[in-house]
């Protein structure tokens, strides 16, 4: 039996429900900014999104999602286009409570790689396009979420290279690193949503979607996730937040 | 220019067509193969490299890149806050040696000014021992000075300016016309097909082979960019509005 909503999709609706209302959220392309679209459009109205192509609080016009950070499609009824340094100082001065990103490649600190699969750094077996501002958002918002599918190549043990700090080794190795504030409280997958154990900042299990077992989550990561206690099981996607984010991206070119 | 052969090393944050697109293979081919060194900085550092070039100092502090895998590869140094004893990341000026910009509108003495986004053009200019700009309009001095608040490139900076309409095309020029998504479509379908060979069908067509300016253009046809500049004003309110407040 196939679920009734796409990957990408179940990402964005269990994305937008970790939005607060009032708060400045800066989200990545894709994925992410759908979900901040469709927090706007539901519980969120007041949500600022932020856009790394220098883009402060826009309104996305359905049908007409942006495909890179610097369009007019991202800047539709902005508030404030204070270019792309000035809009990342915002949060180095930290003005943005929450990072909204995807990723590559993960390990169980959260730290993220969109850079380079295997070989040398230099001459890498396969060449991805590179942080953007995936390192700036991870390093300067009060609180990051990461959005990915769950996958084992995904999921991995160690990243092939940090591109993005998480939490780097845990036990404080983050702000050891000169990086004052911040975090990744969350990762939302197809899977479940997941957090990390306050002391050595491992993933765990915080819930999984209708359907999915603890030995699924095992099965698709590649390295020990850890289950606290009770995991919780989220609400599938209504049909009014399907309905929002299918008028958001009618192309599908992010819904698949 | 990596596939003309005119590029062995890149400093950038990100490269791709754009996300739907994936991975550029073009990309992958080049620095797989170790012909292209693709050096990384994040998008701040970026920003923050040719700020300090734009500012005429040698490096300037921050807090972002630290811990990460990039700080090493790139050799980020840190330094010491002589007030605090602190330790922050210090990202090297980056000078440019040419600056290509694209703007608006310019004078013929080179002021240009910019609607929407700005990007970081202000301070690639001021970073650029020389800064080449073509423009969507020639305008005369008048009209830059009715709106000297949208100047960001003053004119003693700029070495040239070319009048090209459509200047940024497909991509797009915020508020004048959409980038043409079919025409991305297009071209990764091509690489999708053939590989990086594609690329050298593409530049001939595009790039070698129109003569001017307007017979590139002319390979789009009137049409379709009429349309681009349909969808644009769709999503930008009409610039340099403003009502001012009713009167009393």
């Amino acid at each position: 039996m196939s679920a009734p909503w796409t990957p990408a999709e179940l990402l964005a609706v269990m994305g937008a429900r970790q939005l607060r209302d009032d708060t400045t959220v800066f989200a990545g392309v894709g994925v992410p900014l759908l979900a901040g679209a469709l927090a706007q459009q539901r519980h969120a109205p007041r949500l600022t999104l932020v856009i790394e192509g220098g883009i402060v609080g826009p309104r996305i016009k359905p049908g007409r999602l942006p495909i890179s950070t610097n369009e007019m499609r991202a800047a539709h009824r902005a508030r404030m286009l204070p270019g792309i340094t000035d809009t990342f100082l915002l949060a180095q001065r930290g003005f943005l409570d929450l990072g909204f990103m995807g990723g590559a490649q993960i390990d169980r600190h959260g730290n993220i790689n969109t850079s380079v699969l295997g070989g040398d750094y230099w001459r890498p077996k396969v060449r991805l396009p590179g942080t953007g501002g995936a390192n700036d958002i991870i390093s300067l918002c009060r609180e990051v979420i990461v959005l990915t599918v769950h996958e084992r190549r995904r999921f991995v043990e160690r990243v092939d290279f940090v591109t993005s700090p998480g939490w780097l080794e845990g036990d404080g190795s983050r702000a050891r690193a000169g990086l004052r504030f911040g975090g990744v409280s969350r990762v939302v997958t197809t899977l479940g949503v997941f957090s990390f154990d306050p002391e050595r900042r491992r993933m765990q299990v915080e819930a999984l979607h209708p359907g999915v077992t603890l030995d699924d989550v095992r099965a698709h990561t590649g390295f020990e996730v850890l289950v606290p206690g009770r995991v919780e099981v989220t609400e599938p996607p209504t049909a009014e937040e399907l309905e929002i984010l299918r008028a958001l991206d009618p192309e599908r070119r992010f819904l698949g | 220019m990596m596939a003309a052969g005119a590029v062995d090393r890149v400093i950038t944050a990100w490269m791709s067509i754009g996300l739907p697109w994936g991975v550029s293979k073009v990309l992958r081919h080049h620095v797989e193969r170790g012909h292209v060194r693709f050096e990384e900085w994040s998008h701040l550092a970026l920003g923050l490299r040719l700020r300090a070039a734009a500012m005429g100092v040698p490096f300037l502090p921050t807090l972002t890149m630290q811990g990460s895998d990039l700080a090493r590869v790139t050799g980020l140094r840190t330094v010491q806050d002589p007030y605090t004893g602190e330790t922050l990341a210090a990202v090297p000026a980056l000078f440019l040696d040419v600056a290509l910009l694209h703007v608006h509108r310019a004078d013929r003495f080179g002021n240009c000014q910019i609607d929407g986004y700005p990007h970081m053009d202000a301070d690639m200019a001021r970073a650029a021992a020389t800064v080449l700009v073509t423009a969507e309009e020639i305008v005369p001095e008048e009209e830059i000075e009715r709106r000297a608040d949208r100047t960001v490139i003053p004119g003693f900076m700029v070495d040239a300016v070319v009048h090209a309409p459509f200047g940024a095309y497909p991509h797009e020029c915020y508020g004048l016309y959409e980038a043409d998504f079919a025409h991305f479509d297009e071209y990764v379908a091509a690489i999708d097909r053939e590989g990086p060979a594609a690329l050298e069908a593409y530049l001939a067509r595009y790039v070698y082979g129109p003569p001017t300016w307007l017979d590139y253009l002319e390979l789009f046809g009137g049409a379709r960019l009429a349309e681009q500049r349909r969808r644009a004003r769709e999503l930008v309110a009409e610039p340099g509005a403003p009502t001012g407040p009713a009167a009393p």
